[in-house]
């Protein structure tokens, strides 16, 4: 029993990196209507910052912050000067544009990291509590933490600002939004910013659990985070977090006690996700459509 | 559609089948060989076209049926003796029955999510041959080299009147682009028909087709169907090609390419595609006859990309509509 | 004759390849209620679409004597509210929220209680339904809150697109004296496009009367309701 619950808690801490990614992925669906292919690069490419940061001497949260900076102006550029652009195309071309990105994030990383294995600083200390039999490592906690910390920011933002609620009404109904003087593509921008930085966070927050990461480390996140996210209903980010904690849970319980599956670990985790589409088809939180004739 | 319209379209027809014909006469082995490469990403592209242009439904799993359909031919000729030419339509069944297995559930659901189930198949193919190696020979893969069906052999030499040698790689050539033309008849027929006019209907509005006795369902299905067989041929020209199939030759990568061949083709289109299929060939290799320093082939490669989409987000088929547009509406009369 | 508020010369707009206004002159003076009139396909949406910005046009708008700008954003931050044709309800905000956002290009938050609590007195219905999704309100309830809104932004002239569509008449009637009151009391001007000529001219000073993308007939509400073809076209008798 004790055994289980361990694996749970471990198995939010990693959720809680794959909700991360998995609110980038549905803040950015739900703006702009699109699958950002490329948002686990931008994480990697974040991490990659904050490491060059720390390897330069800078103060462990110094770095992050200031990662976090870099990547807010990453996004927002990406949006301006690449999105935007292809913004009215149809859907098979933008998402062609988020893989092209994916691919060129991805080699311009080993091309200026030299594909080379790096260490990532862990910021919590390493020691384990013991609480009733279960093992639980600081260093989950403390993911857990930061997690909660930026999820809850980001709702003080959406759901108590002016700017917030103007970022909302955008993505809800950009039309009406512009006829009371919200300027939507600034919005759409925002959005692009603090999904790269939801990512960055996430990035920086998984990379110390691997040992060493290389520009290819956050394939497989995204694609577990991009399941999270289809699994809650791309446009609900409690749906998002819900299934980010969910996938996490499950791949760690799956991993540990289904020996069949556990070189099958991914494909029995989209699996289990497709049944429950199937009985769901717009995720667990997503809104049915309701389509009027 | 005019006697005129038939006339032109037939006349570009022989124009490709002439043009294609004439290719290996003057290109290198090793060229034959890439442009066999590409009527086989041709081929997967129309198939991948035939799903996403009539029901705007994005896969990002096409390589998995590419990969049933490259095993379906390496089994049959390696363990039951068969002609390699006679399993080419077998796998394309075989994939195309796959694709129906997959269509049937897969209608409800739509866009990303649908996305993500496809993409869940491409991901899961590769392990999931390995884990039935008994069937597919696991991550050694199935080797086709000494087999008996196979028709082309790499010592494969004909001296034609006039001197010029075709080798085994225009035998590839030649099988490949045959049978992409008869596809692309095929597609092109299809579009042309009352069941592309239907597809078309559905695309353009759901709502409207079923309220005029369109049955959805079927028809998704069946785009589906169509799109997987034409990806189980192509596979199954690859295993030939290469002599074998490993699971580690159908990467999620291979279906990625599939949609950006698509892209760069241009949605809707059937011609153009062919510029899709050049793209995934030679843009990789010229990135790298670039610079092979780690990293910038994918630079290049996905730095080139992005700004086709921007500059062409449809496609060389959406340029060639954008220039010759003017041209034809004049020399057809508005129907 | 003093600078009009609002001030048309020959505007032209198109969808695409498709010319939907010909060249409508039109004018909106300090606080009166203006409508404009006409058939299906006549250009009225189209007209309140050229104003705000949300179509392509061309040819002379002022306001306030200087040009319009060309996007929405810009024109709302000028004082122009504009309560589209399906009125533009944010069906996962609140009622609130939807109030909220109607200012949001205001900054005094004095103003914006003061303003709530006359929108509520208004429509009292708003009261006890501020915290409810406004996806979920009626028809009636979502144009009330679509014209609160637009109040909130306390404009100096406000587009109306068809307030009485699909509508009880007793709720139409409380709408256009809402628009009244704050014709009145705040100095707004509107402009409200509208397919019920009956209740149009009943509510206005003056009209235009719109066919195929041109102004067809002009003048106060008497003259129109004396106009013989106006009469039988439009108000059926």
């Amino acid at each position: 029993m004790a055994d289980v619950l361990q694996q749970i808690v471990s198995g939010i801490a990693s959720g809680g990196v794959y909700a991360l990614l998995a609110l980038a992925l549905v803040l950015i669906y739900r703006s702009t209507g699109v699958v950002n292919f490329a948002q686990g690069e931008m994480a990697m490419f974040s991490t990659f910052i904050c490491w060059e940061l720390l390897d330069r001497g800078v103060p462990y949260w110094i770095a992050f912050f200031l990662t976090l900076v870099i990547s807010f102006v990453g996004g927002v550029l990406i949006e301006r000067l690449v999105i935007h652009v292809v913004s009215r195309a149809q859907a098979l071309t933008v998402v062609t544009v988020t893989i092209g990105l994916l691919i060129f994030l991805n080699g311009a990383a080993a091309w200026i990291w030299k594909g080379e294995q790096r260490t990532l600083e862990n910021p919590f200390p390493t020691r384990t509590f013991d609480v009733g039999g279960v093992v639980i490592a600081a260093q989950d906690l403390g993911i857990i933490a930061v997690s909660l910390v930026i999820v809850a920011l980001l709702w003080v933002f959406f759901q108590k600002t002016r700017v917030g609620l103007g970022a909302r009404a955008a993505a809800l109904n950009p039309e009406s939004s512009r006829l009371h003087g919200v300027p939507v593509s600034r919005m759409l921008a925002l959005g692009w910013g603090l999904a790269a930085v939801l990512g960055a966070v996430a990035g920086i927050l998984v990379a110390p659990t691997q040992g060493s990461f290389d520009q290819n480390f956050m394939l497989p996140i995204l694609i577990f985070a991009f399941a999270a996210a289809v699994l809650g209903g791309l446009d609900s980010p409690v749906g998002a977090v819900v299934g980010g904690v969910a996938v996490g849970i499950a791949l760690n319980l799956i991993g540990t006690y289904i020996d069949f599956f556990a070189d099958l670990r991914l494909p029995a985790g989209l699996l289990l996700i497709l049944v429950i589409l199937l009985l769901r088809p717009s995720g667990l939180f997503g809104r049915r459509i309701a389509r009027r004739v | 559609m005019t006697a005129l319209r038939y006339g032109l379209r037939a006349l570009g027809l022989a124009l490709f089948v002439a043009v294609v014909f004439y290719v290996p006469f003057r290109i290198s082995d090793f060229r034959a060989s890439e442009f066999a490469l590409i009527g086989v990403y041709f081929i997967a592209i129309l198939g991948l076209n035939i799903l996403t242009g009539y029901t705007g439904a994005i896969s990002l799993g096409h390589g998995a049926f590419m990969a049933i359909g490259a095993y379906t031919t390496a089994i049959l000729v390696a363990d039951h003796g068969m002609k390699d030419l006679w399993t080419i339509p077998i796998a394309g069944l075989v994939a195309a029955a796959a694709g129906f297995a997959f269509g049937l559930p897969a209608l409800r659901l739509s866009g990303p999510y649908l996305a993500l189930a496809t993409f869940g198949i491409a991901v899961a193919t590769p392990i999931v041959i390995k884990k039935f190696d008994g069937f597919t020979g696991g991550s050694g893969g199935i080797n086709l080299f000494e087999a008996e069906g196979i028709t082309g052999l790499p010592e494969f030499i004909v001296t034609l009147p006039g001197g010029h040698q075709l080798s085994f790689n225009d035998w590839l050539y030649y099988l490949t682009w045959t049978i992409a033309l008869v596809l692309f008849v095929v597609a092109w027929g299809i579009h042309h028909s009352r069941l592309g006019r239907s597809l078309r209907a559905i695309r353009d509005n759901e709502l409207a087709a079923a309220a005029s006795g369109v049955w959805l369902a079927s028809h998704k299905t069946l785009a589906f169907t169509l799109s997987a067989f034409y990806a189980g041929v192509a596979g199954a020209l690859l295993a030939i090609s290469a002599f074998s199939v490993q699971p580690g030759a159908f990467p999620v990568e291979r279906s990625i390419a599939l949609l950006v061949g698509l892209a760069v083709g241009g949605l809707g289109s059937l011609a153009p595609l062919v510029a899709g299929a050049a793209f995934l060939v030679f843009l990789p290799q010229w990135a790298q006859d670039i610079s092979k320093a780690p990293g910038v082939p994918s630079v290049i490669y996905g730095g080139v990309l992005i700004l086709l989409m921007m500059v062409l987000p449809s496609g060389f088929g959406g340029l060639i509509r954008r220039l010759t547009g003017p041209l034809t509406s004049r020399l057809y009369r508005r129907s | 004759m003093p600078v009009p508020l609002l001030e048309l010369e020959d505007v032209e707009a198109r969808y695409g390849a498709i010319r939907a206004l010909h060249g409508i002159s039109l004018q909106v003076g300090e606080r009166e209620v203006v409508s404009v009139l006409g058939a299906n396909g006549a250009g009225k949406t189209t007209t309140l679409r050229a104003i705000s910005g949300t179509v392509r046009r061309s040819g002379g708008l002022r306001f306030d004597g200087s040009r319009l700008p060309r996007s929405p954003e810009a024109v709302a931050r000028l004082g122009i509210a504009h309560v589209p044709e399906g009125r533009g309800t944010f069906d996962e905000l609140t009622v609130d929220e939807n109030l909220e956002l109607g200012a949001f290009t205001r900054r005094d938050r004095a103003g914006y209680e003061r303003d709530v609590k006359e929108v509520i007195e208004h429509f009292p219905w708003i009261a006890e339904r501020r915290d409810q999704q406004a996806g979920l309100l009626s028809g009636g309830e979502q144009q009330m809150l679509a014209l609160a809104r637009a109040f909130m932004a306390r404009p100096r002239l406000i587009l109306v697109d068809e307030p009485s569509l699909g509508l009880a008449p007793r709720i139409v009637k409380q709408i256009f004296d809402v628009l009244r009151s704050w014709i009145d009391e705040h100095g707004m001007s509107a402009l409200v496009v509208e397919q019920n000529a009956n209740v149009a001219l009943e509510h206005s000073e003056r009209a235009y009367v719109l066919e195929v993308g041109r102004v067809a007939v002009e003048g106060t509400a008497h003259e129109l309701r004396g106009n013989e073809t106006v009469r039988k076209s439009y108000l059926g008798y």
